[in-house]
């Protein structure tokens, strides 16, 4: 297999098109370090470094906000027709894009691939009298801006949860009380303080100190339970809201068809690989692959998905 | 007592030849980072972060400690010597390290400032030892009132006592206030100030801004009044070691800066920045000589130096105790303790206790590794000053610009850079204080924050503001910093009958 992609790199270095041999990569995380999408920038990387996929290393800029489109824009102005530059994003994206009436989107650059999943959850003060959705969603109807939810970006993932679960209760979601974090380690705070009433963020932020003891998570968002977590999905407790947090990998706008090809490869090996399962286990990560053309039309789907939903919940005109 | 037990285990394995190595190399390099103007911890960790793969997570970490301490040590020499403050929680340490240096105490300033660190340091890291789960608690306590009500009462004392002019001191931190309104606004993503410019809509870099001020600014005076100024006094002057008197105006300072530094860097919006800022307030108004303020007063240099250090101690407390990143850094640290498959947090007391153990006990140890390296270099770093001006300035030009770009490499950047170092070299020539500048960009956006969650939390209700027991003695003391000076100089007037043009500090 070494010999495969020592032979494959030659071939490269050897066709113009290609980035010079021993070119890192160049990796835009739109987030700041320690989050999801740094996460997700740096350990694919290592997993391919651990298994001789790719050596050349890389270098890695953090730049986060706006639900990523700061970083986004960034990608895009310094790195067109790179085949060496690759950028993580996710769901959050796709959203921050509409809600900042972002200048560049997604069709600027070239969908690479979808790597994980990570499903959200909603969560309480483990003094709190809201004990079930039943009892939020009584409470939000009571009083709505009474409710201070606590979550990431303005519409981002989080966001957009609240949103729907405001939606399917009759609310207008344009009316909650939103208030927006910059880390989950600061929303997990607020909401074991007592500073907001209602936090949502991803499991893997959450359940430590759910477990912990310091917050009680009411409700997950994927389809069915979470293993480990005592709480319904939102569609068991009689909401069909189903979000989840995913992400993936794109490469620069106009990236040739041989980079494009390269990195699917890449992908496509790093993700067979025993260092990528690893990485999967240790983080709490669920195993989303999604490649190439499969990937852009989910994205597609996507894009179309939030771009309405965020409409109806009054998050964009 | 079990603390004491583990930190025996600890202090076993941190004391093994291989992870004494680690250490050194970790402060070693921190100091360097330090030193630079534009690298921070927070980067040279992440950097490192793949060097996790090669060596054993008790090795790597130790390194990463030795980096962040060694950070804070560094920042404060280019501070003192050079009036360049190669971070932000190395700014007020300029203030009056700088003109200590200029008076030839630079030796002293530098002295004060490590054994100000250390102490910190090590006070910090018994901190870590022994109280770490009751002051993690306090990153539950504050709300965003309590933040804001800091934040506030950070404002208001610093800008009280800034600079010889209220009115210069005012325009200076209103500037920093609008330089920190640019960009986007993350609560509504709508754009502020940022006339199309993509790279503006990050905001403004607040370390191009802290390198400009200070060492553009700095490199244009000078190159400015060279010609003009007095041939260079003897940098040595005032010997290569601290004074009785010196040892006698510092250890308050330190203890002082260390109980501001160290809870406020455990909260989650805390930071190096800010228990500086209130140090420097503390000690300028308890000092015994404050007509030296403003012209190289030793309690200035060391109690903002001991609460960066302090500070620096604190980020690691919610992260060990509740595996909260608190920080840039910690943030890193966390991504380096999952790369072990490690979650820190109360079990990871229990579950790598070697490991943990031997992280605090290696925090000991450096910190005394820091002291022995940067003691004698005191002497030897204020040899600097005798580099001929020309090429020593010149020296720094082109550090402060490989460091700003080398961080974001951005032309805009590097634009800001010429722009902001003009208005540093205007302000300087007409003397308006840099500090409140920085202190405005760093702190406006977070008041801004903080006011609109707790707003939103009290659905627009003003009393939120003093709603916690926290919040509101912290606003009635804010309150009282601006009407006290006020009410004695009219009570003075008043007596005197007659306007008094001294008062006006």
């Amino acid at each position: 297999m070494i010999k495969a992609v020592f032979a494959a790199a030659l071939a490269f270095s050897l066709s113009a098109a290609a980035p010079a041999l021993a070119d890192p990569a160049v990796v835009m995380a739109p987030g700041g370090a320690g989050g999801g999408y740094d996460a997700m920038a740096r350990l694919p990387f290592e997993a391919m470094s651990k298994e001789g996929i790719f050596t050349d290393g890389a270098t890695f800029t953090n730049k986060g906000g706006a639900g990523g489109t700061i970083g986004l824009a960034e990608f895009i102005g310094a790195n067109r027709g790179n085949d060496n530059a690759v950028m993580s994003m996710g769901v959050i994206l796709v959203g921050g894009i509409l809600l900042n009436s972002s200048p560049v989107t997604l069709d600027d650059v070239t969908p690479l691939v979808r790597l994980t999943n990570d499903t959200g959850v909603v969560a309480v003060a483990t003094d709190s009298p809201i004990k079930t959705v039943d009892d939020l969603v009584n409470a939000m109807k009571e009083n709505l801006g009474a409710v201070s939810i606590g979550g990431g970006s303005a519409g981002g993932v989080d966001h957009i949860v609240m949103a729907l679960i405001a939606k399917e209760s009759g609310l207008e979601p344009a009316r909650l009380n939103y208030i927006p974090y910059d880390s989950g380690a600061e929303a997990v705070t607020a909401l074991g303080g007592g500073a907001v009433s209602v936090a949502v963020s991803g499991v893997s932020e959450f359940k430590p100190m759910a477990d912990a003891g310091r917050i009680r998570i009411i409700a997950v968002t994927s389809e069915g339970r979470v293993e480990g977590i005592d709480a319904p999905s939102l569609k068991e407790a009689g909401l069909n809201v189903v979000v989840g947090n995913w992400r993936g990998i794109v490469g620069a706008p106009d990236m040739s068809a041989e980079g494009r090809t390269m990195w699917l490869d890449r992908f496509a090996k790093m993700h067979d690989s025993a260092a990528w399962k690893d990485i999967l286990v240790k983080q709490g990560w669920e195993d989303a692959y999604l490649a190439g053309d499969d990937f852009v039309a989910f994205l597609n789907d996507e894009k179309t998905r939030i771009g309405e939903i965020l409409k109806e919940a009054g998050l964009t005109k | 007592m079990d603390a004491i037990t583990g930190l025996m285990n600890g202090f076993s394995v941190a004391l093994q030849p291989q992870n004494l190595f680690w250490a050194f190399v970790g402060t070693f390099m921190g100091t360097a980072i330090g030193v630079l103007p534009g690298i921070g911890p927070a980067l040279t960790i992440a950097l490192l972060l793949p060097v996790t793969v090669y060596i054993e997570p008790t090795a790597a970490f130790i390194m990463f400690a030795g980096i962040l301490y060694g950070a804070m040590y560094g920042g404060s020499t280019t501070s003192i010597l050079l009036n360049t403050p190669g971070e932000s929680g190395a700014m007020m340490t300029a203030l009056e390290g700088n003109k200590m240096a200029r008076q030839g105490r630079g030796a002293a300033a530098l002295c004060t400032a490590a054994i100000g660190s250390f102490v910190a340091g090590t006070i910090g890291t018994l901190g870590i030892t022994f109280l770490a789960p009751p002051i993690a608690e306090l990153a539950f306590i504050f709300k965003p009132q309590d933040y804001f009500a800091l934040m506030l009462l950070a404002f208001l004392s610093v800008s009280v006592v800034m600079g010889t002019s209220k009115v210069r001191g005012f325009i200076a931190l209103f500037l920093g206030l609008s330089l920190g309104v640019v960009g986007i606004d993350k609560q509504t993503g709508l754009q502020r100030l940022t006339f199309g410019v993509p790279d503006l809509m990050d905001g403004v870099e607040m370390t191009v801004v802290l390198v400009s001020l200070f060492a553009i600014g700095e490199t244009l005076y000078v190159a400015s009044r060279f010609g003009f100024q007095k041939p260079n006094l003897n940098p040595l002057a005032g010997g290569i070691w601290m004074t009785k008197e010196d040892w006698k105006r510092s250890w308050k300072p330190w203890l002082r800066g260390t109980l501001f530094g160290f809870p406020i860097g455990a909260l989650p919006a805390g930071g190096a920045e800010i228990p500086t800022f209130l140090s420097y307030t503390v000690e300028r108004s308890l000092t015994k000589h404050p007509e030296e303020f403003g012209h190289g007063a030793i309690e200035g240099v060391a109690g903002p130096e001991a609460a960066n250090n302090a500070a620096a101690a604190g980020i690691l407390v919610p992260l060990l105790t509740l595996g909260l990143p608190t920080s840039a850094t910690a943030a890193i640290l966390l991504a380096a303790f999952q790369n072990y498959g490690l979650q820190p947090g109360p079990l990871l007391f229990i579950n790598s206790a070697d490991l943990v153990w031997g992280l605090i006990a290696s925090l000991y140890v450096g910190n005394l590794m820091l002291l022995v390296l940067n003691l004698p270099l005191a002497g030897l770093w204020v040899r600097l000053l005798f580099i001929p001006r020309p090429y020593l300035y010149a020296g720094i030009l082109i550090f402060s610009l490989v460091g700003i770009w080398g961080v974001s490499n951005s032309w805009v950047d590097l634009a800001m850079m010429a722009g902001v170092g003009v208005l540093g070299y205007t302000m300087r020539v007409y003397d308006f204080p840099i500090a409140p500048v920085l202190i405005g960009l760093i702190l406006g956006p977070m008041a801004e924050v903080q006011m609109r969650r707790a707003l939103a939390v009290g659905q627009g209700d003003p009393m939120v503001f003093v709603s916690t027991p926290l919040s509101a003695v912290l606003v009635a003391v804010s309150a009282l910093i601006l009407i006290v000076p006020a009410l004695l100089q009219w009570r003075r007037t008043r007596k005197i009958d007659m306007p008094d043009e001294t008062a006006g500090v």
